[in-house]
């Protein structure tokens, strides 16, 4: 083994456990395959425990090297032309490997009881790509050559495929599954001429010696942002995600939702680390970007009724707002004003890791809820928080902290987005005219999220059931909700220890923000953190048990009833009479129909005596059919004329083969 | 001095603000009177003192647009019996937004605009202009004729305020300004006299493309 | 100006003032309509009668929906913490804190709306419906406003930029700010135009229906919550005024919470004198408020 740099021997540890994690997860996902033709049992608790002590080592090895500033590059040969097993770890490599290693445990823990109704079905296969995911996943963030990067993103991308149409019996799945793999693929294909070029300067693939060509620095970016933007579902390139997000089965779905976009959004901060400085107008394309996702993505979760794609719509709006702190963090490197950069790039940052702890909490919760009811669609259900507690307690944490409301963890990186707003307002020029963009973005989608949040929330868990499914929901088993609960614990703990957090990414920060001694003086990002902030939600925190008490004190020893609900003197009440989800968004969904064009199905109640209506509304994707569906067709007609080509025999493939091949010898020797 | 004439042109922005969101034709009628008044005021806050040439363009100026135009628009109504504008071509929310967009670019292009007189006011240029945006927008955005005419007003009184920013030009201005009133007041009362004479169930200005040469 | 012993006066004026302020406009609406109307202390009668009733609940509730108006009071407890008013330094100022006041505002009206879903009735669904809708509209006209705010004083808590707006200021951004303001006040707080606190038809309203079906401490909590919350905004309109001459904390004080209660009287006036608008207009009034807040804005670009 050849080590490159000078490096400290915790660092050596550290990435130790890293490396023994990825191969851990390797065997056991390989092990669990094997054991699952003579036992169920076995393969689970190969894949599972395997999948548990590979996160515990490799979190306990990210967090080690953040806070210990390791800085290193491992690397071996590998007989791959311009491949080579170089892997670094660094601020950035450790600070996304935190929600990585801590997400995909959690989800691991609660798969073992959300397979369980699974019988007679090898587990060892959902083992095996789960764990070749997670390793997979780990992989990308930790590679320093071209080669490997993208081997391993291509491996995540197949582990990702296969968990994604897990769900046989359901064909919806394997079509989504299809979507997901041409589009990602599309976006891998921009990848690999994105490293060619980097590389075609120094003639080698590893990243330390990557140099942009000359003016080109921005048209690289370009690429790189369509490349990263399709896996992390930057909008218009999110079509893929509210198809195969729902598919999947729910552990896999908060793993895919909360962490493994986010290696898309690692890929393009890992792009800024090697090009240095990109021309101004990029900060500028991250701006707009930013804001069309999370304002387009939140209005399209709003029109949804089905909780998983809702969700998913939501990591398309959170990607955006994660966009929007990477934007002005970059506004703020290029217009020379480092606390901006800081406050921008810090505040980005941290949404990447609160994003990956609410959502995955959220994608948990609804799997909950499907699993006990059997239905992912929100107009028939209800009421599940008498009958799961802690699943909705989890959930309505997780509501609360996706819409950035104190005291929970959206909050403290939403504050520091906005916060890098108003600094470039308070300044003058293009800076302010970004900074306004941002507030009026951030404002509008906190509105939102909040309106489809209640519904969410509020639909599913309150009110009375409306299905004989819903009303016999029963609570998930407890490996199912110690991860919620965990998670839910999490943002409650980064929302109020966000100083704390902020401090220990200051390497990460230093990274990008430039100049790192700004970052480490006085006016550093987490001084801009105010405690004062923690001692006013103490006060919220504080005021909320001491008016508890008062309560509980003011009714002791008087009559409390319980009755009807108040029915305006209508005699028959039903669940049914209840407001739908569809009715409760109707008005903003109305107000933006040109957006959303909904497809509509009423049936209006008519007469002085009306017998009955109904209304459905169905919200697909408008990028999808307006843009993409088009653009496939087309290229379909046209690709069609070559069909000739294709014969269904294998010798004319082969005589193809040769031929090209031929040309391509013909062309390198002549040429 | 500064304060006044800078609350007279917030006046006039927010005025135009509420034509661009307001559906009843009387209440856009009166705004539109409100703003020809206040910009009455406008020669003498502008040349800081009180002159015989401005006091009597201020005044005619306000009679006329305060009121003398809108008799005759509420005229009109009264025959046609049309109370709101119905389906306009562009919503009101998006006109708003439309509208502060552009009220933005606005102020971006008035501070960049080469003035050959120093500006009585830094937002005398974006106020007038915007005014004259407002007024065209009118006219392209809106069905009825009524608002249209009245689109024509708000875009004169654009101009008259733009007027103000080269004082020294003033008579020539004047005479184009004034000009421009009497063809809206000509315009006025064609419509009115063309409609009196007709059923006033279609007084959409679609409508008038029936009257080209040919038509049935 | 920073944090003095009087600035803890703000919060304690506040929590003790605040259900005068429903009382003052229901007789201004009453002078208005030729009515004696209810006493001007009847809002701490009300309070004193319901904190000592027996609850009374539906079986379809949850803890949700009991923690609803204690959570949405605690909010605005904590809001009071970063208000300051007569520009007095607010208690636990910091930069940045009109945005912890923004949400925590927002937190607020989640669990009150989820506290009216949890009910299950058809008419508290519509009001959480209406209101989460309005919010949506409401947030970027009041971020947009304080960035003016901020922009016009150069600085980033709401203390210094009232303690600085009251020194000086532009008078066209006080006067774009303070209509912009206004109608924010009026839709938050459930005002005509927006929502009529007194109609008897759950079908046309907002705030009120949400409530229907809480009682006693829980429902005094929410009056008392409802009249601390027209106090917040109130005293967020009531530093638009040029109050900053007068001498001496306590003096500035006193007329911030003398500006509040005018502003309570024209709300009287203007509940007295227009009619509710359709809901279809509420967001196009509320995205007019948006502009105002816009325009003033622009001004501090000049």
């Amino acid at each position: 083994m050849f080590v490159h740099y000078a490096m400290p021997l915790e660092g050596i540890y550290l990435f130790g456990l890293l490396a023994g994690a990825l191969a851990l997860l390797a065997v056991s996902g390989v092990g669990s395959l094997l054991a699952g033709r003579w036992s169920e049992r076995w393969a689970v608790v190969l894949g599972a425990g395997g999948a548990g002590v590979a996160c515990g080592a490799g979190l306990a090895g990210a967090i080690g090297a953040l806070l210990c500033r390791v800085d290193l590059t491992v690397a071996r040969p590998w007989r791959m032309p311009y491949g080579e097993f170089r892997l670094g770890l660094d601020p950035l490599s450790a600070f996304f490997l935190i929600p990585l290693f801590l997400l995909s445990g959690l989800a691991a823990l609660y798969a073992i009881g959300y397979f369980r109704p699974w019988k007679g079905r090898n587990p060892g296969r959902f083992w095996l790509f789960f764990n070749g995911l997670v390793a997979s996943m780990a992989l990308v963030v930790a590679a320093r050559n071209g080669v490997l990067f993208l081997a391993a993103w291509e491996t995540m991308t197949i582990a990702s495929f296969f968990l994604v149409i897990f769900d046989e019996a359901d064909s919806r799945s394997a079509h989504a599954g299809w979507i997901y793999l041409v589009a990602t693929h599309l976006g891998t294909a921009l990848l690999i001429g994105l490293f060619v070029l980097l590389g075609s300067g120094a003639g080698s693939q590893d990243f330390g010696t990557y140099a942009a060509p000359a003016g080109m620095a921005g048209g690289l970016f370009v690429l790189g942002l369509a490349g990263f933007g399709t896996k992390a579902g930057l909008y218009p390139l999110h079509v893929w995600l509210p198809e195969a997000h729902p598919a999947a089965p729910s552990p896999v779905s908060a793993v895919m939702s909360g962490v493994m976009i986010k290696t898309g959004i690692y890929g393009i901060v890992r792009l800024l680390v090697i090009l240095g400085t990109v021309p101004g107008w990029c900060a500028w394309l991250v701006l707009g970007i930013g804001a069309a996702s999370g304002i387009l993505g939140v209005l399209f979760a709003l029109a949804q009724h089905d909780l998983k794609r809702l969700l998913a719509y939501h990591s398309v709006e959170n990607i955006g707002i994660i966009a929007l702190g990477i934007g002005l963090g970059m506004m703020g490197v290029h217009a020379g004003m480092p606390v901006l950069a800081a406050l921008g790039f810090a505040g980005g940052l941290l949404h990447v890791l609160n994003h990956a702890i609410f959502k995955g909490l959220l994608f948990l919760g609804a799997g909950a809820v499907a699993h006990a009811t059997g239905t992912r669609d929100i107009e028939r259900l209800g009421g599940a928080m008498k009958r799961m507690p802690w699943t909705g307690a989890a959930f309505l944490v997780g509501s609360a902290a996706i819409c950035g409301l104190p005291p929970f963890n959206g909050f403290a990186s939403e504050f520091l987005i906005y916060m890098g707003a108003f600094k470039a307002i308070l300044g003058s020029g293009s800076a302010a005219l970004g900074g306004v963009t941002v507030v009026t973005a951030l404002a509008l989608i906190g509105g939102l999220a909040a309106a489809c949040f209640a519904k969410a929330f509020g639909i599913v868990f309150l009110g009375e059931p409306r299905s004989a499914a819903a009303a016999a929901a029963r609570e998930v088993g407890g490996s199912m909700r110690a991860p919620m609960a965990v998670l839910a614990a999490l943002c409650l703990a980064i929302g109020l220890l966000a100083g704390t957090v902020l401090r220990a990414m200051d390497p990460v920060v230093a990274m990008l923000a430039g100049n790192p001694s700004t970052v480490a003086a006085p006016g550093a990002v987490w001084v801009l953190m105010p405690a004062t902030l923690f001692g006013v939600l103490a006060l919220l925190l504080g005021g909320l048990l001491l008016l508890a008490a008062l309560r509980r004190r003011l009714l002791a020893g008087r009559a409390n009833r319980e009755t009807v609900t108040w029915d305006c003197g209508y005699a028959a009440p039903a669940a049914s009479m209840q407001y739908t989800a569809t009715g409760f968004a109707q008005p903003l969904t109305q107000a933006a129909e040109g957006i959303l064009r909904p497809r509509v199905e009423s049936q209006l109640p008519q007469g002085v005596y009306p017998a009955s209506g109904a209304y459905h509304a169905d919200t697909p994707d408008v990028a999808r059919r307006m843009l993409f569906d088009p653009l496939f067709r087309a290229a379909a007609e046209r690709l069609g004329q070559l069909r000739w080509l294709q014969q269904g025999r294998v010798h004319w493939y082969v005589f193809y083969l040769v031929a090209v091949l031929a040309l391509l010898l013909g062309w390198a020797l002549w040429a | 001095m500064q304060n006044g004439i800078g609350i007279l042109l917030i006046f006039l922005i927010l005025t135009d603000l509420l034509l661009l969101g307001s559906s009843r034709l009387r209440n856009a009628i009166r705004i539109g009177a409100a703003q020809g008044v206040a910009l009455g005021l406008l020669p003498w806050l502008a040349h800081g003192h009180l002159t015989g040439a401005a006091l009597l363009l201020g005044a005619g100026s306000a009679a006329l647009k305060g009121v003398v135009f809108p008799a005759l628009l509420n005229r009109a109504l009264r025959e046609i019996h049309v109370r709101r504008e119905i389906e306009p071509l562009i919503g009101y929310i998006p006109s708003l937004l439309i509208g502060t967009g552009v009220l933005a670019a606005a102020f971006a292009f008035g501070a960049r605009l080469p003035l050959p007189w120093e500006s009585p006011s830094p937002l005398l240029v974006p106020a007038g202009l915007f005014t004259l945006w407002t007024g065209l927008f009118l006219i392209m955005a809106r069905r009825k004729a009524i608002t249209q005419v009245l689109g024509y007003i708000v875009m004169e009184n654009g101009i008259f305020a733009l007027g103000m920013v080269v004082v020294e030009a003033m008579p020539l201005l004047v005479e184009l300004g004034v000009l421009l009133d009497v063809f809206v007041a000509v315009f006025v009362m064609g419509i009115l006299v063309f409609h009196i004479n007709r059923e006033f169930d279609h007084i959409d200005s679609d409508q008038l493309t029936a009257l080209k040469e040919g038509a049935p | 100006m920073g944090v003095s012993a009087a600035s803890w006066i703000h919060p304690v004026l506040a929590l003790a003032l605040s259900p005068l302020l429903p009382g003052v406009i229901n007789r201004v609406k009453a002078f208005f309509a030729g009515r004696n109307g209810p006493p001007l202390l009847q809002g701490y009668h009300d309070l004193w009668k319901l904190f000592r009733k027996g609850g009374i609940a539906s079986r379809t509730t949850t803890w949700v929906f009991r923690a609803g108006p204690l959570v949405n009071f605690a909010c605005l407890l904590a809001a009071l913490a970063v208000m300051p008013l007569g520009a007095v330094s607010a208690p636990l100022p910091f930069d940045g804190d009109w945005l912890l006041m923004a949400y925590l505002l927002g937190l607020g009206r989640f669990f009150t709306v989820a506290a009216a879903l949890d009910t299950g009735s058809s008419f508290e669904g519509m009001g959480a419906s209406r209101e989460v809708q309005f919010a949506v509209f409401a947030e970027p006209a009041l971020l947009i406003g304080l960035a003016a705010l901020a922009r016009e004083t150069q600085s980033l808590s709401l203390s210094p930029i009232y303690a600085g707006l009251a020194a000086g200021g532009e008078l066209p951004l006080r006067i774009l700010l303070g209509a912009g303001f206004f109608i924010l006040y009026l839709a938050e707080n459930c005002r005509i135009p927006v929502d009529d606190p007194n109609t008897h038809l759950e079908l046309t309203m907002i705030h009120e229906v949400m409530v229907l079906d809480h009682g006693a401490v829980d429902l005094g909590f929410i009056q008392w919550g409802a009249a601390l919350k027209l106090w917040v905004l109130g005293a967020l309109w009531a530093g638009l005024l040029p109050l900053g001459a007068l001498p001496g904390p306590l003096v500035r004080l006193a007329a911030g919470a003398g500006a509040i209660l005018a502003l309570a009287i024209l709300t009287g006036m203007v509940e007295s004198v227009t009619a509710r608008v359709r809901l279809l207009r509420v967001p196009q009034l509320l995205v007019g408020a948006g502009v105002l807040c816009a325009l003033g804005l622009l001004l501090t670009f000049r």
